[in-house]
């Protein structure tokens, strides 16, 4: 593992797998061929539930802490864009610009994120997703019963993406070139700074907190900063959502929902920023094609199995189980002239490793 | 306690001032500044005994949770799950065999089995491995959730505990004097007192357990050394499966008794979910004692905040989740 490997650019521009320009141009030109339903339904809700699985896995992954606030971060950002924007419930509403309301949206997320992580990181390990899932059923509870801020049980509708540039975001098409923007920002933004020093550090304390903290290091503010982060992440991705479903209620950031998300990044996998999206990926299509195999009313049956079974079986999920599998294909050609690739994928296996142990 | 009252001299003082203050309150006759300040006395009296019943129900709750991750370091988010499945079970057994007692019992024991097959044939397998463990048990509270959804559906179960639990009793407090002279008494629940009554019987039972029987002594050895423990000879998977019996059982037991004092219905298992996260936090994870406290805490926040601030209750529960977080990372009782 020379330190080469680990800059950040090197790693960016250099080492770029052929499949990853086919995935690329695949999801450029995927809009040409798939019809709106699955440019809408599939791709472009998987992209923003992958973006918001992203800000848990970055804090899971990279940081170890389990936080099952993320999506009340999100659902923080779709309430407020309700609030401050513009909706259809007559209540609040306060009508300011778009713009202004989704940064003060996603900074507002960010700020709760923080502040979860600031109460979060006083202690460690299990209690973190204890103390995360208790503010998210905290939360739950405080929006379905504030009527003043929050609207109460039925919460807010008609909340719609502007109309700017003479296209409205909201169809399915330009919505997904928008979610697809920033999904490939925000995982290209965690890809980098999972090499850069930051990210670097933040995986050490997460291997070895006391002895990071006897080199000097402020653990407690890396992992603060690492909730910020993901806290933009999940408040930008929670804009998006309440765009997409132009609605938000206490059962939009019900418990359910919280684990949803949790599911979703551990089937996809925790070890790789990809991994998250994958799991949205698989989380969709089963939700919009399980009920032709089974009745609709048992869906969390299905994807609590799938959930568990990947637990119990293969802790690193679908990104686990494609690793196996390349790991067969290499072990069946070895020898071949791919000695720098291995290289690569031996460093990041080595700074990813237990990623999920808290 | 003498030894709280050596070392805090100052804050057992204030303690005493306070509940003296208290008691005052409580017997005496409100005066009108009173009244108008902290609503009538009717009201107060009545949200303080349903915040310390409603602290003995989630006691119930907690204390098996409690008991569990003391000796496992198993964070089991079932275990509102578990609280759901007694109450189900019980309401069954009542309906069937018309006995309410036979349902506590039933749920009890129903569950408990739960607990033991899920520590077999789960947990053991995944030792030492809490966030695994963790994530199995939300797997789980998912499935189980939505199989009890189909089983039972949608609607709210309420239970028939025996008449002579039900109906009220005459406080020996007045709430007003009328015009005529004659004090009118504050009435309150029976079945309340017996929620309460049940979870100090429970909490005495455990300790008793704990401290005076030689399983008791093991249990508390496996919470301080697990290892050491296994290697004086003690058979730890017995013991691991008999705690998690115990546990799981308490909060099948909880699920009649909460669901004879509220309702069963879905949704419930998160609400005690959160009940028993956050008392454990706040007392301490592990401690029984801890258990106790939090839940007397967190049963008059949340029944205070519902009174006199209702869309803003839950915050109230929150903010004491956070202040002790601040102060006592490791929970009122809980050591590190």
């Amino acid at each position: 593992m020379d330190s080469d490997h680990l800059s950040a650019e090197s790693f960016i521009f250099k080492n770029l797998n052929p499949a990853i320009y086919i995935v690329v141009a695949f999801l450029l030109v995927y809009p040409l061929f798939a019809s709106n339903y699955f440019i809408f339904q599939i791709a472009a809700y998987s992209l923003i539930l992958g973006t918001i699985a992203l800000s848990l896995m970055m804090l899971a992954g990279y940081g170890g802490m389990v936080s099952l606030a993320q999506l009340s971060a999100a659902g923080l950002a779709g309430y407020l864009m309700a609030i401050l924007g513009q909706n259809s419930s007559d209540v609040m509403g306060l009508g300011w610009p778009w713009w202004l309301a989704v940064i003060v949206a996603i900074l507002s997320a960010a700020l709760f994120s923080t502040l979860v992580g600031a109460i979060a990181v006083r202690t460690e390990g299990i209690y973190t997703i204890m103390i995360t899932l208790a503010i998210a059923v905290a939360f739950f509870y405080f929006a379905r019963q504030n009527y003043v801020l929050f609207n109460g049980f039925t919460g807010y509708a008609g909340i719609l993406p502007p109309t700017l540039f003479g296209i409205n975001w909201r169809d399915p098409i330009p919505f997904y070139y928008l979610s697809l923007f920033v999904a490939s920002g925000f995982f290209g933004a965690v890809l980098y700074s999972s090499r850069s020093t930051f990210g670097l550090s933040l995986q050490a304390i997460r291997d070895n907190p006391r002895r990071m903290r006897a080199l000097g290091y402020n653990t407690s503010m890396h992992r603060i900063a690492a909730f910020f982060f993901s806290g933009v992440i999940a408040g930008t991705a929670g804009v998006l959502l309440v765009w997409f479903n132009t609605r938000i209620s206490p059962g939009s950031i019900g418990v359910d929902v919280v684990i949803d998300i949790l599911v979703i990044a551990v089937v996809g996998g925790m070890r790789h920023p990809i991994g998250p999206f994958l799991g949205a990926l698989a989380f969709v299509l089963l939700q919009n094609f399980a009920i032709d195999l089974i009745d609709r009313e048992r869906f969390n049956t299905v994807i609590g199995t799938v959930f568990l079974l990947v637990v119990l079986f293969s802790p690193d999920g679908i990104l686990g189980i494609w690793q196996a599998l390349i790991r067969k294909l290499k072990l069946a050609r070895q020898g071949n002239h791919s000695q720098s690739r291995q290289s690569v994928t031996g460093s990041s296996d080595a700074t990813s490793t237990d990623s999920t142990q808290a | 306690m003498r030894r709280f009252v050596e070392h805090h001299t100052v804050w057992a003082i204030a303690i005493l001032l306070a509940s003296v203050m208290f008691l005052w309150m409580v017997f005496a006759v409100w005066p009108e500044w009173l009244v108008s300040a902290i609503g009538r006395k009717k009201t107060f009296v009545g949200t303080f005994l349903n915040g310390v019943t409603l602290g003995g129900l989630y006691f119930l709750v907690a204390s098996g949770f409690t008991l569990v991750f003391g000796l496992m370091r198993n964070v089991n988010l079932a275990h509102g799950s578990m609280y759901l499945l007694g109450g189900y079970i019980g309401y069954e057994v009542a309906e069937a065999s018309g006995s309410w007692f036979l349902a506590l019992v039933v749920a009890f024991v129903a569950v408990a089995l739960v607990g033991i097959l899920l520590q077999v044939l789960v947990f053991r397998r995944m030792e030492g491995d809490d966030l695994r463990q963790t994530l199995v048990t939300i797997g789980i509270s998912i499935v189980a959730a939505d199989l009890m959804l189909a089983f039972w559906g949608g609607n709210t179960y309420q239970f028939q505990p025996p008449d002579w639990l039900y109906g009220t009793i005459q406080l020996p407090i007045v709430s007003v004097i009328k015009s005529d002279g004659s004090a009118v008494f504050i009435k309150y629940p029976l079945y309340r007192f017996t929620v309460l009554g049940v979870a100090v019987a429970v909490g005495i039972a455990l300790w008793l357990f704990l401290n005076r029987t030689k399983i008791g002594m093991m249990i508390r050895a496996g919470v301080n050394d697990r290892d050491m423990l296994a290697a004086s000879g003690v058979n730890v998977q017995l013991i691991f499966a008999l705690v998690f019996a115990i546990g799981a059982g308490l909060a099948g037991f909880a699920g009649v008794i909460g669901g004879s004092a509220l309702s069963i219905s879905p949704g419930e298992d998160i609400r005690y979910l959160l009940a028993s996260l956050v008392v454990v936090i706040v007392g301490g994870l592990g401690s029984i004692s801890g258990a106790a406290i939090g839940a007397l805490i967190i049963g008059l926040a949340e029944q205070f905040g519902l009174a006199y601030f209702p869309t803003y209750g839950v915050v109230l529960t929150f903010l004491i989740m956070v202040v002790v977080l601040a102060v006592r990372p490791q929970g009122i009782m809980g050591g590190r």
